[in-house]
């Protein structure tokens, strides 16, 4: 990977030294460059096309699933202010924050195979970076034209019809950004009413906080930033390097058969001219969101779309030349000139099938583990201060305080036993069963008592059972059952 | 200046600071070029670590740099504004106990209504009221189950709230000023006054006063001491005054124990019982409904519902018991 290329880009810097400071103290180099605005030409092709489904895609759920109902309920809702959250049959409390670690791992595992398959295909189709950039350059193009229309546009001095193209744009980009605020603060707080209050102008202080915020970062980073959050802000693509190995599908360009490169008329027989396949057209960089020659080789910036594969193979398609001159392939099937089907038959390599088996048996602990969780939980605390006390009748009592967490959405009663201690006693503040409302939690103070000669040890573990009416399963909770010293 | 023992300390660390923001400047700009003899690139930024790894120059992009620079105005915009210069509290004045300040009181205005909306209502009423009760209950776990346990039950030396018997009245009035005033109880220590004689006599007197087995010829010895050194405060008979929170002695609630020794114990060495006050801390609404719990404990006639554990363990199908494991 080469980077030195880059000194090249360096243009318009900080005026910090002037030209008299700059001669006396020798050369004065800037180690930062104004960027230069990428203007990527879009082209069809069989991954661009798979570039658009993914974003339609991924637009489709975003924008559509907090419109969707379950149980008379928003079916995903992150009811943060009630720490509860909904997931279609699923209702998730503070304490199974371990499904949300879970699925970071089973996340960050999935990216892990991918990448050793087939590189950053992440970046290249899914990842809400590209993907808003992408829909960002649609707008860009359909108001301002395409990429020669656009860099003119940029060049040209400032005229009403400039302000006027370039105020649609952002306009469009406004209108959308907030979009995915609204939609984004949707997921937080019931969207319907949400709705209503953005068309009625009255939203709350952090809604409106929110939407903004999160609409500027949309506007930010798909209007502006664009590929230097990739190039210089994303952790991932900094160690994605370390995932690939020589089997890994990149974006590759075929240097033996493209070179040497130049151009020449569509009807002259490249070999009488000692030439390659490759015309020199620069195609592939003018499709490129991250303005790198591919033919430079792999570099940390590409993020895998394949948009120069398309546009490759459609200028190869117009020479009349075999496609794939740039292509997906793997640093062993270019350097040892493997066929497609032993490139292909690589992917069965130990690596993939390692992180394939690992993923594939979180992905079912966890399922099983939902499928399986407990419909209610309960905390047992003991109280602290009165450790025990002596009844007339000659108990002995001890006093817990059941906290009671109902998971399931509809009202249920609980009754409470004492397991451990003999011939013991249980009562609570309220009459069992109790209830406990629908996704509600209870406290119930219980006392324990057992009689004082039974009880032989000073402390005597104990469980105490709750059940629910609906439920054959039982939650036993451990603690422990006092006696006073005299 | 409050914040340091000696001027010197300020100025010590407001040159700290002011030298920590002119340090990062210099850096900033030192690091952000650098020099090369003339006609060569710089294709290396100059940092070497482990004796030959170099970093190239991958240019950042200008406006990082920009925002390095703006962190610095932003850290002087921000000593100007709050406390961070040395002992120079700030344009805007704020502190932290300030800000805590107003977060008690925004919280106060948001939920002291919740309970002040009870005031109107007489404690009896309130403790009728099963929200109130319910809000109550979540007061008296936070702020009372400590000393009278989380079922209202106390324990040793905490009264029981359930028990129908008071030491400073039981109607709703003298159950919210014991809250809201608190209550200092004193049982002298008679320990000096009395030789083991008297003392024996006197807590058989004591244990005969409810009925409690005792030795009728020691417990006749000591009704005369009773009369000259306990009366004063329990009454002739024992049946205590709620108005000084004197123990009743003629019932079977004992505070402090009923052995012997135990009751020998507190006429020796007396007891201090202290409720404390809770009306700066909780306001009066809170009290109010922390009152009709403590009321509907009692007066409220809630029946207690007990379920015999292991014999309903032992009486459910096997089958089920495995199911729960």
């Amino acid at each position: 990977m080469h980077e030195t290329k880059h000194n090249a880009a360096i243009a318009a810097p900080l005026k910090f030294y002037s030209a008299e400071e700059i001669s006396q103290q020798g050369e004065v180099q800037r180690l930062y460059a104004a960027r230069l605005k990428v203007h990527p030409r879009l082209i069809a092709g069989w991954f661009s096309n798979w570039r658009v489904v993914f974003v339609v895609l991924t637009q489709v759920i975003y924008f559509g699933v907090p419109w969707l109902s379950w149980n008379d309920r928003q079916a995903v809702l992150f009811d943060v202010a009630s720490r509860k959250f909904y997931l279609f049959d699923l209702v998730f409390w503070p304490h199974d924050f371990i499904y949300l670690a879970l699925l970071l791992i089973i996340s960050a595992l999935a990216l892990f195979l991918f990448t050793a398959a087939a590189g950053r295909l992440w970046c290249g189709y899914a990842c809400p970076q590209t993907v808003y950039t992408e829909i960002f350059v649609w707008i860009e193009q359909w108001v301002e034209g395409n990429r020669i229309q656009r860099i003119k546009l940029d060049q040209s001095p400032l005229t009403a019809r400039k302000i006027t193209l370039r105020a649609t744009k952002h306009f469009l980009w406004g209108i959308f950004s907030l979009i995915t605020g609204f939609t984004f603060v949707g997921y937080f707080t019931p969207i319907e009413a949400l709705a209503a209050d953005t068309l009625s102008l009255s939203l709350g202080g952090w809604a409106t906080f929110w939407m903004l915020f999160y609409g500027f970062a949309t506007y930010g980073n798909a209007g502006w930033l664009r590929e230097q959050v990739c190039k210089y802000m994303c952790p991932y693509a900094r160690f994605q390097s370390v995932m690939f190995d020589p089997d890994t599908l990149v974006v590759t360009y075929d240097a033996a058969r493209g070179e040497p490169r130049g151009g020449r008329s569509r009807s002259a027989d490249p070999a009488q001219l000692n030439l390659g396949s490759c015309i020199d057209c620069h195609i592939c960089k003018h499709v490129c969101p991250v303005d790198i020659d591919i033919r430079d080789g792999l570099q940390y910036e590409c993020i895998g779309c394949g948009a120069c594969v398309d546009a490759c193979d459609s200028v190869m398609d117009q020479m009349g030349y075999e496609r794939g001159l740039i292509r997906y392939a793997s640093e062993n099937a270019v350097a040892n000139k493997l066929s497609r089907l032993a490139m292909w038959a690589r992917m069965f390599r130990p690596r993939i099938l390692g992180y394939a088996f690992i993923l594939g048996f979180l992905v079912f602990a966890v399922g099983y583990s939902l499928q399986h969780r407990p419909s209610f939980k309960v905390d047992v605390l003991r109280d602290r201060q009165a450790l025990a006390r002596e009844l007339d009748d000659g108990y002995l009592e001890n006093v817990y305080r059941l906290q009671l967490i109902n998971i399931e959405e509809h009202d249920r009663r609980f009754t409470v036993d004492v397991q451990g201690l003999e011939n013991a006693r249980i009562a609570a503040e309220v009459e069992m069963p109790f209830e406990v409302a629908a996704t509600g939690n209870r406290q119930v103070v219980v006392r324990v008592a057992a009689p004082a000669d039974a009880v032989s040890k000073r402390s005597t573990p104990i469980e105490l059972r709750v059940r629910a009416d609906d439920d054959a399963a039982a939650i036993s909770e451990p603690t422990v059952f006092l006696k006073p010293i005299n | 200046m409050s914040d340091f023992t000696s001027p010197f300390w300020h100025y010590y660390t407001a040159a700290i600071v002011i030298g920590g923001i002119v340090f990062m400047v210099w850096l900033v700009k030192s690091q952000s070029v650098r020099r090369t003899d003339p006609g060569k690139k710089a294709e290396v930024t100059g940092h070497k670590w482990d004796e030959d790894l170099e970093e190239l120059n991958n240019p950042l992009p200008r406006w990082w740099i920009i925002f390095f620079y703006i962190t610095i105005v932003f850290a002087v915009g921000y000593l100007a504004l709050f406390p961070g210069l040395g002992a120079f509290q700030g344009w805007l004045g704020w502190s932290q106990v300030k800000q805590y300040e107003q977060e008690v009181a925004e919280a106060n205005a948001r939920y002291n209504p919740i309970f002040e909306k009870y005031l109107t209502q007489d404690v009896a009423a309130v403790a009728a009221d099963t929200d109130a009760v319910r809000r109550g209950q979540s007061l008296f776990l936070n702020y009372c189950a400590q000393c009278h346990g989380a079922d209202a039950r106390g324990s040793k030396g905490f009264p029981n709230l359930t028990d129908h018997d008071w030491l400073y009245g039981g109607d709703p009035a003298a159950i919210k000023h014991s809250i809201m005033q608190g209550r200092q109880g004193m049982m002298p220590a008679m320990g000096k006054g009395f030789d083991a004689e008297t003392l024996d006599n006197v807590t058989q007197y004591v244990l005969s006063l409810s009925g409690r087995p005792h030795d009728s010829a020691k417990a006749a010895g000591g009704k005369t001491t009773f009369s000259t050194s306990c009366a004063m405060c329990h009454g002739p008979g024992g049946e205590g005054n709620p108005f000084i929170g004197s123990a009743n002695l003629t019932d079977k609630t004992w505070l402090h124990g009923s052995s012997v020794e135990a009751i020998q114990d507190v006429i020796t060495n007396g007891r201090q019982s202290r409720m404390p006050a809770w009306q700066e801390m909780l306001g009066e609404g809170k009290i109010h409904v922390l009152a009709a719990y403590v009321y509907s404990l009692s007066a409220g006639g809630k029946q207690v519902a007990t379920a015999p554990a292991s014999e309903a363990a032992a009486a459910e199908p096997a089958a089920e018991e495995n199911a729960g494991e």
